[in-house]
């Protein structure tokens, strides 16, 4: 376990891993590919900043495999920053994990975005003092990396293409997936977890308190104000923006916006009027028009 | 008094949710405050941890924290956790503008490091409730100076990390993430003779009373 005893207390517990997570609630957490980037996000409102090369629509139109960003470029956005940085590992690469914790990042994404190192295993993540966040489409998905030791959750949605429906289908996914549990007999509960290939202990605290045991993001295809607060409404407890910010036409703007329509995700008065003059957003993508090797929701196991 | 106390949690971002548990544990009843009209009616206020950057951005622009000034110069009871503390404090370290202020202590940002170095402790507390707390501190913001008005119920290491002045209560740590609840109840002791004040002055303000 990484608990351990620090020069203040005990470090790396669980409880600090996903308090961080409950910090962040009701805010944007954006990617950013320079520490320019960085201050306008952090000065239109971001309650944190993902740091990375290059953002999910680039990767998806340049190919090729891509890995964990340079250490010199996260350093350099930690450094012009002071809320929270959040870096990307691949899929399963443990080592790229131990750099980014040693870079003392606030929080790991191991990201479908990037390309998976490991077919079979994520990350152990309950080895790391620094907390991860994972993507999940449905339940059994986010319980599986619950029980490796995420301390947050994000729902996938289709990165880099601007095209909110995902987002909407795994956030839906989700919350079915834990109505299913509420309903259930406690004598249903060991096929429950057995369909979704989850711990019983973990599904069995699921059918008990109605939600996650940690928090949940929303991701992949948030392009508006009001595609954030649509998230929010369907439960959504905060909206990570990749491509949507910078690849629009006036980012400073469209990220302010976005922070506000997610405090004010339950006020169309208010969402109207940040709705209002933000130049284009991102071109998007029709999901349907990606073929099935295209999709990077489909990474994780 | 039988009716719960108002008690309202800033919801601009942050721990929102944890806070109003911890209140409706101890009898209060909760309402999110996300303008200036949300502050109206009010016995008491949260303010949540969260990101400050994020409070000074949404808040600011909103006038929001021109409301909450003026709200916390009326006396109203404040319960400030982590970026609350900051809120709260009259200086910030490093030259960010005072937010709220009221509380006449200094604070450095995350002034124990990074999540990294995030930690959990317990701590001996002076004149509330008995026994140790369990502590949670993440990224949390270092009490560096405390003035001569301001009652610090507890250190860690030499630096203060729960103090307060009259109506205002700040904590470097987030005691919404524990089951104690000896903060919330501090809170809505304080928004009941709040309310019992307010009350005693509208019917003397509309000569109705003694």
């Amino acid at each position: 376990m990484a608990d351990q005893a620090g020069a203040n207390g005990r470090t790396g517990t669980m409880r600090v891993k996903s308090g961080l997570a409950q910090m962040l609630k009701g805010g944007v957490i954006m990617d950013v590919v320079n520490a320019d980037q960085a201050r306008i996000a952090e000065a239109a409102g971001a309650c944190a900043v993902m740091a990375l090369e290059r953002i999910p629509a680039d990767i998806r139109a340049d190919g090729g495999v891509a890995r964990m960003s340079d250490p010199d470029l996260i350093t350099g956005i930690k450094e012009a920053v002071s809320i929270p940085v959040m870096a990307k590992c691949r899929i399963g690469h443990f080592v790229e994990a131990q750099i980014l914790q040693s870079l003392e990042i606030d929080y790991i994404d191991e990201s479908e975005v990037l390309t998976p190192a490991d077919e079979a295993h994520h990350v152990d993540k309950h080895a790391f003092e620094v907390p991860f966040v994972c993507g999940a489409t449905d339940l059994g998905e986010a319980l599986r990396r619950i029980n490796e030791g995420a301390a947050m959750i994000r729902t996938k949605g289709e990165a880099g293409t601007g095209n909110v429906v995902e987002a909407v289908r795994h956030m839906r996914d989700i919350h079915g997936g834990i109505a299913r549990l509420r309903a259930c007999r406690g004598d249903e509960l060991y096929a429950a977890a057995k369909d979704l290939r989850a711990p019983y202990e973990l599904v069995v605290a699921v059918a008990e308190s109605g939600q996650l045991p940690v928090v949940n993001f929303s991701a992949g295809g948030i392009a508006t104000p009001a595609d954030a607060a649509l998230m929010m409404q369907l439960g959504a407890d905060g909206v990570f923006v990749g491509s949507g910010i910078f690849k629009s036409e006036d980012p400073a703007a469209r990220a302010r916006a976005i922070v506000e329509a997610v405090t004010h995700f339950n006020d169309p008065a208010v969402l109207a009027r940040v709705s209002a003059g933000l130049k284009d957003a991102m071109p998007g993508i029709e999901i349907s028009s990606l073929g099935e090797g295209e999709l990077l929701q489909t990474r994780g196991w | 008094m039988a009716r719960h106390p108002r008690i309202g949690v800033l919801a601009v971002q942050g721990a929102v949710v944890e806070h109003e548990r911890a209140l409706v544990d101890v009898g209060a009843a909760p309402v999110r405050v996300r303008d200036a009209r949300g502050l109206a009616d009010l016995d008491g206020l949260v303010i949540p941890g969260g990101e400050t950057t994020t409070l000074r951005r949404v808040a600011g622009d909103s006038g929001l924290i021109d409301a909450l000034r003026a709200t916390r110069r009326a006396d109203l009871p404040i319960l400030g956790t982590c970026a609350g503390l900051i809120a709260l404090a009259d200086d910030i370290v490093g030259g960010d503008p005072t937010l709220v202020g009221g509380l006449d202590i200094s604070v450095r940002r995350n002034g124990y490091g990074r999540q990294v170095a995030s930690f959990e402790t317990e701590l001996v507390v002076d004149g509330l409730g008995d026994g140790p707390l369990e502590a949670v501190f993440i990224r949390a913001p270092v009490i560096v100076r405390v003035g001569e008005d301001v009652r610090v119920h507890a250190t860690h290491h030499g630096h203060a990390v729960i103090v307060s002045a009259g109506p205002l209560m700040g904590l470097s740590f987030h005691p919404e993430l524990t089951p104690d609840r000896r903060f919330h109840e501090w809170l809505v002791d304080c928004a009941r003779a709040y309310a019992r004040r307010s009350a005693r002055q509208t019917k003397e303000g509309l000569g109705v009373g003694a």
